[in-house]
C-alpha cells in the first residue's frame, strides 16, 4: 500500500456550427471544426500518450495499470476522424492492464433531468465499450464526476456496477482522507472511489506552473509524495482529463518524460503498486460511509454545478432541451433522437458559463464561441429547429413560438 | 496641476460623445484637484452662459468678466471665444451654420440651433480660415493664463493648441476621440487630415480612446508608438434610475430596438435598417427607434419606406438630457452598428440604464466590454439573428443586462482622469 489508481477522461464534444434564426438545415454540427480539433488533439495527446502508456505497460510486465473513460461521442469522432487512435486504444485494451469505465454515452447531465434517458445513455455506452474493447464496464463515473447519494442509489439499483468514482471534495469527506475506499450512504454493495484532488491537480494543473513552489515536478519527487501514504492510505486516486498529457501540458513541459519515469519511481517502494478501479475495490473494503446529499463535481474551485447551470441562460437552455424529450422520442426518427442527444453534451452548457468569462479561463479550452451569449443564441436556434422537426414528425405544433410572436413569457428561466 | 484645456462642446450643448467625454473627464479631474481652464468656442457672445443659466438658475454660476464656472465643477473655469465652429463640423456644415445664424439674427432670434447636420465632405475654405483665426484668439487669451500643460480634444482645437504651445512653451497633450478616417472612411478631407497630423506630431503625448484608434494613429498618421497612450472613456453613474414613469406612447407588448447616434455613414444607420427588415421577417411585435440626426436622415427615412417597414421605424430627431434617459428606459435593446467607432460612449450609457447592447466589432468600446453581443457591422443577418435572440429569450436579456450593468461600473471617469494626470506628469519630467 498504497495503490496508485490512474483514471483518464477522454472526451471531445460535437461542437455546433454557426446557426442563425434564418437557418433551416438539419445539419447542426461543425464537422470540419470537430474533425480538425479531433485530429489536432490526437496528434498532440491521444496518439503519443497511448503509445507511451502502451510501451510502459509492456515494459513493466503488467505492473503498470491504468483506466479510461472514453465517451461515446468521442469514440464516434475517433472512429470517423482519427481511426489510428482507435487501434492504439484497442492495443491498450489487449494488454489486460487497462480498464474501461462506464458513463453516459453523450457526456450529458441527464442524471439531473431524466432518469430514463440517463439509464438509456449508460446502457448505450456499455454496449459501445463492449463492442470496441471487449470489456463490460463494472465501474461508473458520471459526467464531470457529478455525484450525490441519489446517483449512488440509482447506480446500485441498476445492478451492474461495483463502484462509482467521484471528487474527493473536502466538504464531503469532513476531514477524512480520500485515500480509502468508502461506501455511499444507503447502499449495500456499491463502493466509492474519491479523487485525491491535490495530487491529481499537481499533475493536471500545476505541472508546468513555474510560479509553483514545487516546480519542476519530477517523477521521483511525486513518488515520494505517494509513498508518504504508506500505512495511512489504501489507494491514491489520480483522476484527470487525458488531454493533460500533451494538450493541457504541452510536450515541452516534460509531461511525457514524467509519465515515462513515474511507474519505475513508484514501484521502487516495494509496498506500492498500480491498480485499476475494479482491482482497488476487490482488494479493499470500505472504511466508512460518505453522505453526499448535495451535488458535487470536479469543476472549478466551487466543485458544484455552477459551470453548467450557474446562470439563467444555462438553466433555460437545458430545461427547454429536456422538455422536448417526449416529443423527440415520439417522433420515432432516429436522426432526431440522435441530434437531440448530441445537444445534451454538457460542453454546450459549459460554453454558456459567465462565471470566469471576464477573466478568460479554462472555459476557453477549444471553445468555439466568442462569448457565452453567442453560445446560448446558437444553441437555442438549433433547439428551435429541432422542435419544428418534431412538430413535423409528430404532427403536433412546436412547443416554441409557432406564430412568430416574441414568446418572452414562455421562456423564463426555470 | 493646472491644465489649459481646449474642447469643442460641453453639456448641455452636445451633438455627440465628445461633449460627454469632455464633461466626464473634466469633472473627474476637477475632483482629483486639478485646476482646469476650459476654452470653448461659442456661436454668439454670451450664448453659452445663458444656457447655463437655463440649467441652473438658482446657483447663478460663478460669472466674471472673463469666464464662468459651473456647479459641480469646482476647479474648472470656462473661457469662451466667439466662433461659429462646432464639434463634428465639416467645411459644408460650417458654411451652412454661418448662413443659418445670419438668418436667425436677421429674424431677431437669439436662440441658437445646436442640432447638427453633417454634410458631404468637400473643401469649402472658410472653416480652415476660421480655425486659424480662432487659434490666434485663443493664443492671445492664453498669455493671461497660468497653466502647466495644454490638453486639446480633436482636430479643430489643434491649431489653437499648437499656437498656445509655441507662445507658452508648455507640453501639449492631444486626445484623439475620432479621426478623419473614422468619420469619412477613405474619402478623407485632406485639410482636416493635415491638421490632425500636425497636431499629433506637435504634441508631446497623444491620447487615443482605444487601441483601435491607436492603430489608426500609428498606421495613418505615422506617430511613434511610444508617444501614444490609450485611455478609455468612462461613464457617469449617477442621475438615473429614479424616474420610472412610462410615457412612451408605444404599447407595452411591443419591443423597442434603439439606434442612438448621429445618422451618418460612420454610425451605420443603413445596416440598422437592413437588420430591422430581417428581424421583421421573423417577429412582428417590435419597433425600431432611430434617435439622432445627421446628413443621412432623409436617405434613411426613404430607405425605411423602400423596405416596406416605414410603419415599424420611428425617428425621434436629436435627443438630449431627460429625453435620452426616457428613450433608454423605453428600449429593450440598443444596437450600435458603427462602421468605425473610435470608442462609443453610448453603449456604456445604455448598459448604465439596464439596456443590453449589440455593438460593432469595429469599435473601441468592444475592447473593454465583454458582456455584450458583438457583430461585424456589415453582417446584417447576424445583427438580426442577435436582435431576435435578445427579444425572444428573456434569460439572455436578463443575463446580458445584469452582467453588463455590473461590468460597466468598472469603467469610471475617475480612472481615466487619473491616467491623464499621470500622462501630464510624464511630460513634465525634464529629459
Amino acid at each position: 500500500m498504497p495503490s496508485v489508481c490512474f483514471y483518464f477522461q477522454v472526451h471531445q464534444p460535437f461542437r455546433l456550427r454557426h446557426y442563425t434564426v434564418f437557418d433551416d438545415s438539419y445539419r447542426y454540427f461543425d464537422e470540419k471544426k470537430n474533425a480538425f480539433i479531433c485530429r489536432k488533439v490526437a496528434n498532440k495527446c491521444y496518439l503519443p500518450a497511448n503509445r507511451l502508456l502502451l510501451k510502459t505497460i509492456n515494459q513493466y510486465g503488467g505492473k503498470f495499470r491504468i483506466s479510461y473513460s472514453i465517451t461515446g461521442v468521442m469514440l464516434e469522432q475517433i472512429h470517423e476522424y482519427a481511426p489510428e487512435v482507435m487501434s492504439t486504444f484497442d492495443a491498450l485494451a489487449q494488454t489486460g492492464c487497462v480498464e474501461f469505465l462506464a458513463e453516459t454515452y453523450y457526456h450529458s447531465l441527464s442524471f439531473l433531468y431524466s432518469r430514463n434517458e440517463f439509464i438509456e445513455q449508460v446502457n448505450k455506452h456499455i454496449e459501445t465499450i463492449q463492442q470496441f474493447f471487449g470489456q463490460r464496464p463494472r465501474v461508473f463515473r458520471n459526467t464531470e464526476l457529478i455525484y450525490n447519494n441519489e446517483l449512488a442509489y440509482t447506480i446500485e439499483q441498476m445492478g451492474i456496477f461495483d463502484a462509482i468514482l467521484s471528487e474527493g471534495a473536502d466538504h464531503i469527506l469532513g476531514g477524512r482522507s480520500p485515500n480509502f475506499v468508502y461506501r455511499p450512504v444507503n447502499t449495500e454493495k456499491i463502493k466509492l472511489l474519491l479523487k485525491n484532488y491535490s495530487l491529481s491537480d499537481d499533475i493536471a494543473f500545476r505541472f508546468s506552473n513555474r510560479n509553483w513552489s514545487e516546480w519542476p515536478l519530477t517523477a521521483d519527487k511525486f513518488a515520494r509524495w505517494i509513498s508518504r501514504y504508506n500505512g495511512n492510505g489504501q489507494v491514491v486516486n489520480l483522476f484527470m482529463d487525458y488531454e493533460t498529457l500533451g494538450e493541457h501540458q504541452w510536450e515541452d513541459t516534460g509531461i511525457f518524460d514524467f509519465i515515462r519515469h513515474l511507474p519505475g519511481e513508484i514501484l521502487k517502494h516495494p509496498d506500492n503498486d498500480f491498480k485499476t478501479p475494479s482491482e482497488v475495490i476487490a482488494a479493499y473494503e470500505p472504511v466508512d460511509t460518505v453522505d453526499v446529499p448535495h451535488i458535487v463535481s470536479w469543476a472549478d474551485i466551487e466543485r458544484d454545478l455552477s459551470a453548467w447551470l450557474g446562470n439563467a441562460m444555462q438553466s433555460n437552455a437545458i430545461h427547454e432541451l429536456y422538455r422536448l424529450e417526449n416529443r423527440v422520442k415520439q417522433s420515432c426518427d432516429s436522426n432526431i433522437v440522435d441530434d437531440w442527444r448530441k445537444l445534451q453534451i454538457s460542453d454546450h452548457f459549459y460554453y454558456m458559463c459567465t462565471k470566469y468569462f471576464a477573466d478568460g479561463d479554462v472555459h476557453k479550452y477549444f471553445n468555439p464561441y466568442d462569448s457565452p451569449y453567442e453560445s446560448y443564441i446558437n444553441f437555442m436556434n438549433v433547439l428551435n429547429n429541432l422542435d419544428n422537426r418534431c412538430a413535423h414528425a409528430t404532427g403536433r405544433p412546436a412547443l416554441s413560438d409557432p406564430d412568430g410572436q416574441v414568446a418572452g413569457e414562455l421562456q423564463t428561466a426555470n | 496641476m493646472k491644465v489649459f484645456m481646449l474642447g469643442w462642446e460641453f453639456p448641455p450643448f452636445i451633438s455627440g460623445g465628445l461633449g460627454t467625454a469632455c464633461y466626464g473627464l473634466t469633472k473627474a479631474m476637477s475632483n482629483l484637484g486639478a485646476e482646469i481652464v476650459f476654452v470653448l468656442p461659442t456661436m454668439l457672445e454670451g450664448e453659452f452662459a445663458s444656457h447655463v443659466e437655463l440649467l441652473s438658475p438658482a446657483q447663478a454660476s460663478r460669472m466674471s468678466a472673463d469666464g464662468f464656472g459651473l456647479p459641480g465643477l469646482k476647479n474648472v473655469m470656462f473661457r469662451t471665444v466667439s466662433s461659429p465652429l462646432q464639434a463634428y463640423s465639416s467645411p459644408e456644415t460650417y458654411h451652412h451654420r454661418v448662413e443659418q445664424s445670419t438668418k436667425q439674427k436677421q429674424a431677431g432670434s437669439r436662440r441658437n440651433i445646436v442640432e447638427l447636420t453633417a454634410g458631404p465632405m468637400y473643401y469649402a475654405g472658410d472653416i480652415f480660415a476660421e480655425v486659424y483665426r480662432y487659434a490666434d484668439e485663443v493664443a492671445r487669451m492664453a498669455t493671461n493664463e497660468c497653466f502647466e500643460v495644454i490638453h486639446a480634444h480633436d482636430w479643430m482645437t489643434f491649431p489653437a493648441a499648437i499656437a498656445v504651445k509655441q507662445t507658452s512653451d508648455k507640453p501639449l497633450i492631444v486626445q484623439i476621440h475620432s479621426t478623419e478616417f473614422d468619420r469619412s472612411g477613405e474619402h478623407v478631407n485632406q485639410g482636416i487630415y493635415d491638421i490632425e497630423r500636425e497636431g499629433m506630431h506637435a504634441a508631446d503625448k497623444v491620447i487615443a480612446v482605444s487601441h483601435l484608434t491607436k492603430q489608426i494613429i500609428l498606421s495613418r498618421y505615422g506617430v511613434p508608438a511610444e508617444k501614444i497612450d490609450v485611455v478609455y472613456n468612462g461613464v457617469d453613474q449617477n442621475g438615473n434610475g429614479q424616474l420610472r414613469s412610462w410615457e412612451t406612447g408605444i404599447s407595452k407588448d411591443e419591443k423597442i430596438v434603439l439606434f442612438l447616434g448621429r445618422v451618418t455613414m460612420q454610425k451605420g444607420p443603413d445596416y440598422f435598417l437592413a437588420a430591422a427588415k430581417r428581424v421583421l421577417e421573423v417577429i412582428d411585435n417590435v419597433k425600431f427607434v432611430i434617435a439622432g440626426t445627421g446628413d443621412m436622415v432623409h436617405r434613411i427615412i426613404e430607405m425605411a419606406a423602400g423596405l416596406g417597414i416605414g410603419h415599424k421605424v420611428l425617428f425621434t430627431g436629436f435627443l438630449r438630457g431627460e429625453d435620452v434617459e426616457k428613450v433608454f428606459r423605453m428600449a429593450d435593446l440598443y444596437v450600435m452598428p458603427s462602421v468605425s467607432e473610435p470608442f462609443g460612449i453610448a453603449p456604456l450609457e445604455a448598459l448604465n440604464h439596464d439596456v443590453p447592447v449589440i455593438i460593432s466589432k469595429q469599435s473601441g468600446v468592444a475592447e473593454v466590454l465583454k458582456h455584450v453581443l458583438k457583430v461585424d457591422f456589415w453582417d446584417v443577418d447576424e445583427i438580426a439573428n442577435k436582435i431576435i435572440a435578445v427579444l425572444k429569450y428573456r434569460p439572455l436579456h436578463m443575463t446580458l443586462r445584469e452582467q453588463g450593468n455590473f461590468e460597466v461600473r468598472k469603467l469610471r471617469w475617475e480612472d481615466a482622469a487619473r491616467r491623464c494626470v499621470e500622462i501630464y506628469n510624464e511630460t513634465l519630467i525634464p529629459v
